[in-house]
């Protein structure tokens, strides 16, 4: 098969119980490479794995005994053995907070938690799938990291390539929020403003890819998309060991692209199959902006296809109008009994501020997007309150403080014990 | 009406390796008729068994994506380029 590349299509890396690539929409196996599309259909190619010499309750006393990282997860992850051990960024691990205030609040009983993913080494879930890119970039030969991003991405490839000693050139669309700018230019590689919105950039990067420009790049979300991917299945594996190895009973997930929800389904699946947790439903809900909602207008329409939209959304993070893995969210939300949902920015705000003043957490707008659903779920009666529900929130909201200006101070009052009276404070 | 068409490195087994091919056509759909022509087995990669855009591929007409426009029927103006693109990108 053709590959552009520097690095080659090879059986012989060593990227653990990885086996081949798969495609998920026909079947078609191709060997690991730096290859993301199917040469039979365009379909995604996605990891095989071989876990068949595994036993369950030795993999469970190694993955306990592991780091407090991902690579607790390593014999589950397309990553070599000693992966602990090479220069990473070492993400995961976050915590898991049982959120009764904003349970409270929303009226849920059965348990509610939120999956803090701002705790990551560049504050968002990026970092997670950034760490699997890296391994895979080692392993293929590439020398320089790139991508596409709506911001989070950009931050944690430039972080990973930083400590790995890649070099990076990432590219965002030109009028993303301040601080992820900063926080994307901070670790000295270069960034890119495309004039365009994120899929403008999106579709540049798969042409750059195919053009001798971009020859020896390794395209985090791109040509190393199937390793990448795979990070988001240890959100489902720190979930479940962080409830005691039991499935929740209910998520509600972030769409942006829609591979973390579908990699999160992946991860759910492998653990029940490898007998890591009990085999019993689940469902999976998937939360976007009104102003970028593909997914969820296919979904309450019925559709198994996604038709594009041109974003317009303070979150921007979950701004992708045409969305690789759509298609696949709806499965999956339907297979599971779930659904997907949509709010305002108005709302994405006040859930903002609803999770901050509740819980002491301050998420990024596509937190408020979680929080704003499940409110929303609730209200609607397509969320059963009284089941176990954890809620994402995949970035910090230090990195999206415009959505929430105008909020300051009570009052300015002089350094007097009067003049504090004096303002309503006592 | 003449266009270039940028074939993705998927593609380029049908091409000879070339990166981009002329092609002729008034709509996409006459275009990738005669990409078929020429590079037989292309419109299979392309084109479901409906004769539909598979669902993971990405057409543009210029800068237009094809699906904001009139999909297979969208127009090839002389001289306009058309890039094939797989969808599976990003997020």
């Amino acid at each position: 098969m053709a590959v552009q590349t520097v690095a080659s299509t090879t059986d012989s890396v060593d990227l653990g119980p990885a086996a081949a690539l798969s495609c998920r929409e026909c079947g078609h196996r191709v060997p690991l490479g730096p290859v993301f599309a199917c040469e039979e259909c365009f379909g995604p190619l996605e990891i095989a794995y071989d876990f068949s010499a595994y036993d369950t309750e030795e993999l469970r006393k190694q993955i306990e005994a592991g780091p407090a990282n991902i690579w607790r997860y390593a014999p589950l992850l397309p990553v070599p053995a000693d992966v602990a051990d090479k220069p990473n960024i070492n993400p995961g691990w976050t915590k898991l907070v049982k959120a009764d205030n904003l349970a409270r609040e929303l009226g849920v009983t059965g348990g509610l938690y939120v999956k803090d993913d701002s705790g990551n080494p560049t504050h968002s879930f990026k970092d997670r799938v950034v760490a699997q890119a890296i391994e895979a970039a080692r392993a293929f030969g590439f020398t320089t990291l790139s991508c596409s991003s709506t911001g989070n991405l950009a931050g944690a490839v430039g972080a990973a390539a930083a400590r790995a000693g890649f070099r990076s050139c990432v590219f965002i669309p030109h009028d993303l929020e301040q601080g992820k700018v900063v926080m994307a230019a901070v670790y000295g590689g270069e960034l890119v403003g495309i004039e365009g919105n994120y899929d403008d950039v999106n579709r540049f990067c798969s042409e750059l890819i195919g053009d001798p420009a971009g020859e020896g790049w390794g395209f985090v979300n791109v040509n190393l998309r199937p390793y990448y991917a795979e990070g988001s299945k240890t959100l489902a594996y720190e979930i479940c060991e962080q409830l005691g190895w039991r499935l929740p009973d209910q998520l509600v997930v972030p769409i942006a692209s829609g591979s973390q929800l579908t990699k999160i389904d992946k991860g759910l699946q492998e653990l029940i199959k490898l007998g890591l947790v009990e085999d019993k439903p689940y469902k999976i809900f998937g939360a976007q902006a009104e102003g970028c909602s593909p997914v969820s207008v296919a979904y309450k329409a019925g559709h198994d296809v996604v038709r594009p939209q041109k974003p317009d959304t303070i979150a921007k993070s979950l701004a992708i109008g045409n969305p690789a893995d759509g298609p696949y969210v709806l499965d999956i939300a339907r297979r599971t009994g779930g659904a997907v949902e949509d709010v305002t920015d108005e709302q994405i705000v006040d859930a903002i501020k609803l999770l901050a003043r509740t819980e002491g957490i301050f998420a990024e707008t596509a937190g408020g997007v979680t929080v704003g659903v499940t409110k929303k779920l609730v209200e609607n009666g397509l969320l059963d309150p009284a089941l176990t529900t954890v809620v994402l929130n995949t970035g910090d909201g230090l990195k999206t403080l415009d959505a929430v200006a105008g909020t300051g101070l009570t009052a300015t009052i002089r350094p007097s014990l009067d003049s504090f009276r004096e303002a309503g404070l006592v | 009406m003449s266009v270039n068409v940028r074939i993705p490195t998927i593609l380029r087994t049908y091409t000879g390796g070339q990166a981009e091919v002329a092609a002729e056509g008034a709509t996409l759909a006459e275009v990738i008729a005669d990409l078929e022509k020429n590079h037989t087995g292309i419109a299979a990669r392309v084109l479901d068994d409906q004769g539909k855009l598979r669902r993971f591929v990405n057409v543009y007409v210029n800068d237009d994506d094809v699906r904001f426009e009139q999909g297979l029927e969208t127009a090839t103006p002389d001289g306009a380029g058309v890039s094939i693109i797989p969808a599976v990108a990003g997020g």
